[in-house]
């Protein structure tokens, strides 16, 4: 899906596997945090690219809200050998903009913005 | 993900190809590596020629199955890396971790005979 609307846009390839894999990382994050792996709870999933050339992806789950500050560094010498905590460092490295919000039925809400238009951060992770 | 696991002298090589992400590709990697281990073969080299994606899970398993050989008093190392998988090497800062080759001779020669 997201493919095909960045596609549609005219978006590099390079965006829309960083994007991808940005993407990929909330998802895992909405279902495995946010909604604790409940088949109960729902994730959403909204995917735009608006007329300012930014593609504009927000995650929403259902569960009991995160705080995305009590992550480790990733980077820090006593976590490089951690096997977990850089979903959120893949995030804000693969894209432009991460937000953490609280959904309004109480879960996480999370905005990914990737500005596509020239000067955008669309080819390599981490420039 | 696919693989393919040949031994090349005393190394256990694994050619990866496909996504390491979770729920995947990253439980069969650390099964790949145990059953490396569980076989006495406690040098390791992935070819990760073919791989076109590691998420966060992936690389925590690749992190993972690293300390694991390290402790067991072997060797794990990484040949052939796509540009984008080396990228996420790079931002992550794993590349200062693991031993990276070009190429499978290359990083074979360095492994103890």
């Amino acid at each position: 899906m997201l493919a095909e609307v960045c596609r549609s846009a005219s978006l590099t390839e390079e965006a829309v596997y960083w994007s991808g894999m940005a993407l990929r990382e909330a998802l895992a994050n909405a279902i495995k945090h946010g909604n604790k792996l409940s088949p109960d709870k729902r994730v959403f999933v909204r995917i735009e690219v608006n007329g300012t050339g930014e593609l504009r992806i927000a995650v929403e789950d259902q569960g009991e809200g995160f705080d995305p500050s009590g992550i480790g560094d990733p980077l820090a010498p006593q976590n490089l050998l951690r096997e977990s905590g850089r979903g959120v460092f893949y995030m804000r490295n693969f894209m432009d903009d991460v937000r953490f919000t609280k959904a309004e039925g109480g879960g996480t809400r999370i905005e990914l913005t990737k500005k596509v238009s020239k000067g955008g951060n669309n080819e390599e992770p981490g420039s | 993900m696919k693989s393919q696991v040949r031994d090349v002298g005393g190394v256990r090589v694994m050619d990866l190809e496909g996504k390491i992400t979770i729920g995947s590709g990253d439980v069969q990697l650390r099964q790949l590596v145990d059953e490396s281990l569980n076989a006495g073969k406690q040098n390791i080299l992935l070819n990760l020629k073919g791989v076109s994606h590691i998420d966060s899970s992936g690389i925590g398993e690749m992190v993972g199955c690293f300390t694991t050989v390290t402790r067991r008093g072997g060797a794990m190392k990484l040949s052939n890396l796509p540009a984008k998988i080396n990228d996420i090497l790079q931002v992550t800062q794993l590349i200062t971790v693991f031993d990276v080759f070009d190429n499978e001779a290359e990083a074979l020669s360095t492994f103890p005979r």
